[in-house]
């Protein structure tokens, strides 16, 4: 078999590849190979799915027969399992070699697993795709007691599900708070002190030594151990400790791979027929400046587009991502992006923050040589765009320091220069 | 070539009074009835535009219906989506999950948060069933107008 286009995963990338490739070129074979047996859904909504907030239907991030609407021929629930650079083929599960011009690699990430003692015992999960929703799901009537390990997106999403079924939740986060790798500390405090409310247990400083049996079912879980001795009892362990891309169908020998595979501002790979995007890739942070792997929806589904448009033969450009997080844990909006926690040893950042007693309303911004690079908004989050897009587009603001904290602050509040380009007629 | 409506500020107009506001709740409320509208209905109706100020500047912001909308590429339910031919940038409120990506966004601030009903995002609709939006043609100093932008 052969095909024009083909295109490894069918999440974000892989759906916004389809419709850039058809947008350009209507007739050119493409297909798709995607380990799940899905329509595209929500990868971002399986903990609405658990929490029982979302049906399938409502996960569906495009119409039903999306792919054949899109001419593009699905393989759904069968899994590559090699890929010949030279040859320009690769090997799906019980079928022939297929053979491609243009490759997209966006197989995504997957759930790392330590190892410990313990962890084969029935009732682990990881909590990465539909699947493993539904699997928490189908037991759900025998979850009570849940430990999830690591208090990252993925952890506090599940923690969140559970507390919600009014399952009694322990998180057990490595490092001093939650979600330490997203949010400043004000904010780990603030989204901490809500989950409490909720009845969510937070353990900090610790991490899982082992997951115990118990003694009349030794495949069953009993209790975990923590480092620091003490015992939690528990009926189901998640494991949430984080998401490496997952390179292993790629050899290093063909394909340059630092953490992820790394793509060019066209994301492109090294070999110029095989692109890649999302969270397999390590593409450009326009903050940074520099490549890193960041695993989040829209920046997957905007690789994807470019990927796929540059695939046909165009030359667009991606503009790159920076880590940027929109949360809403028990209906408290959070959002941050960018350097939004400096260590700030060398005082080359200035900082402005404002909080409200009630701690209901939090801002800060980090400012480098003039311009914003880090956001933190708590509560008050409808105008998080526009210091969004001053961050992406780097917008000098010397003199409007002291506009950016307001309440009232707005484009008006902006060097003119900025604010009437944008909102001008053209 | 397409034909597509968009809504402009001419800011030297604009005396920041809020009629716009007040209009664009009044179309989107139950009754369409001022007074029913904002003594009686409750949730209260939500206006899609935002009024942004620094006397003596002000300026009436409401989506843009961008060519490449950030909002749209961003979205993480399918909620937002472009309308190719018309040029409209729509929200679907039974499928938003109040996730706030789009938002966090949206170089012009012009998406609003409605957590009075259920949450989830809002944003200009460009008044579907009127020929002119409800803000333009209410505007009392032609400070916002409708144009017709080929593409």
């Amino acid at each position: 078999m052969k095909s024009r286009y083909v295109i490894i995963g069918g999440s974000a990338g892989g759906i916004g590849a389809v419709e850039e490739i058809r947008r350009y070129d209507k007739n050119g074979t493409i297909v798709l190979v995607s380990e799940e047996p899905y329509e595209p859904y929500s990868r971002p909504m399986i903990s609405d799915y658990l929490a029982g907030e979302a049906t399938f239907e409502k996960m569906q991030f495009r119409p039903t027969y999306f792919w054949g609407s899109y001419k593009a021929k699905p393989l759904l629930g069968r899994r590559v399992t090699n890929i010949n650079f030279d040859e320009k083929y690769l090997k799906i599960q019980e079928s022939k070699k297929l053979f491609f011009e243009k490759l997209l690699l966006a197989v995504g990430g997957k759930p790392f697993i330590p190892n410990m003692e313990g962890i084969k015992k029935v009732g682990i999960y990881t909590f990465s795709n539909l699947s493993d929703s539904q699997l928490l799901k189908d037991r759900i009537n025998e979850i009570n007691k849940v430990v999830v390990i690591g208090g990252g997106l993925i952890g506090i999403s599940v923690t969140e599900a559970f507390a919600k079924l009014n399952k009694k939740v322990s998180i057990i986060e490595l490092k001093d708070r939650i979600l330490n790798l997203i949010v400043d500390d004000t904010t780990s405090h603030i989204i901490e002190g809500v989950m409490k409310k909720n009845g969510v247990r937070i353990i900090t400083n610790n991490s899982v030594k082992q997951i115990k049996g118990k003694k009349e079912n030794k495949e069953k879980i009993d209790h975990v151990v923590l480092t620091d001795g003490q015992k939690i009892e528990c009926d189901t362990v998640v494991i949430a400790i984080g998401v490496v891309p997952r390179t292993e169908l790629v050899d290093s020998g063909n394909i340059r791979i630092n953490k992820g595979i790394l793509v060019d501002r066209y994301m492109s790979t090294n070999n110029p027929d095989v692109y890649a995007c999302g969270d397999v890739s390590e593409a450009y942070d326009y903050i940074i400046g520099e490549n890193r792997v960041l695993a989040l929806w829209p920046l997957a589904y905007q690789g994807g587009r470019i990927a796929g448009s540059n695939m046909v033969g165009l030359k667009n450009k991606y503009q790159g991502g920076t880590i940027m997080s929109a949360l809403k844990y028990f209906n408290v909006p959070a959002i941050s992006v960018g350097i939004s926690n400096p260590d700030n040893r060398d005082n080359e950042y200035e900082i402005l923050s404002s909080i409200d007693k009630d701690e209901i309303n939090y801002k800060k911004i980090v400012l480098k040589n003039g311009a914003i690079c880090g956001l933190t908004l708590v509560g008050d989050i409808e105008k998080a765009g526009i210091y969004f897009n001053l961050i992406k587009e780097k917008i000098k603001l010397q003199k409007y320091k002291n506009n950016l904290l307001s309440p009232e602050f707005g484009l008006s509040h902006l060097p003119k220069s900025y604010s009437m380009k944008l909102i001008r007629r053209n | 070539m397409r034909v597509l409506k968009r809504i402009y500020v001419n800011q030297e107009y604009c005396i920041g009074c809020g009629l716009c506001e007040i209009y664009c709740s009044l179309q989107h409320s139950k009754s369409r009835i001022l007074i029913k509208a904002y003594k009686k209905e409750h949730p209260k109706p939500l206006s899609c535009i935002r009024i942004d100020k620094c006397l003596p500047i002000s300026f009436s912001v409401q989506c843009r219906h961008c060519e490449d909308p950030p909002c749209v590429i961003a979205c993480l339910s399918g909620a937002m989506t472009k309308d190719e031919k018309s040029g409209i940038v729509a929200h679907n409120s039974d499928k938003c999950i109040g996730c706030w990506t789009c938002l966090m966004v949206c170089p012009f601030g012009a998406i609003k948060m409605d957590t009075n009903r259920k949450q989830v995002t809002a944003k200009c609709d460009l008044c579907q069933d009127l020929e002119n939006p409800s803000c333009v043609e209410n505007c009392p100093n032609e400070a916002l107008i409708l144009e017709e932008v080929s593409v």
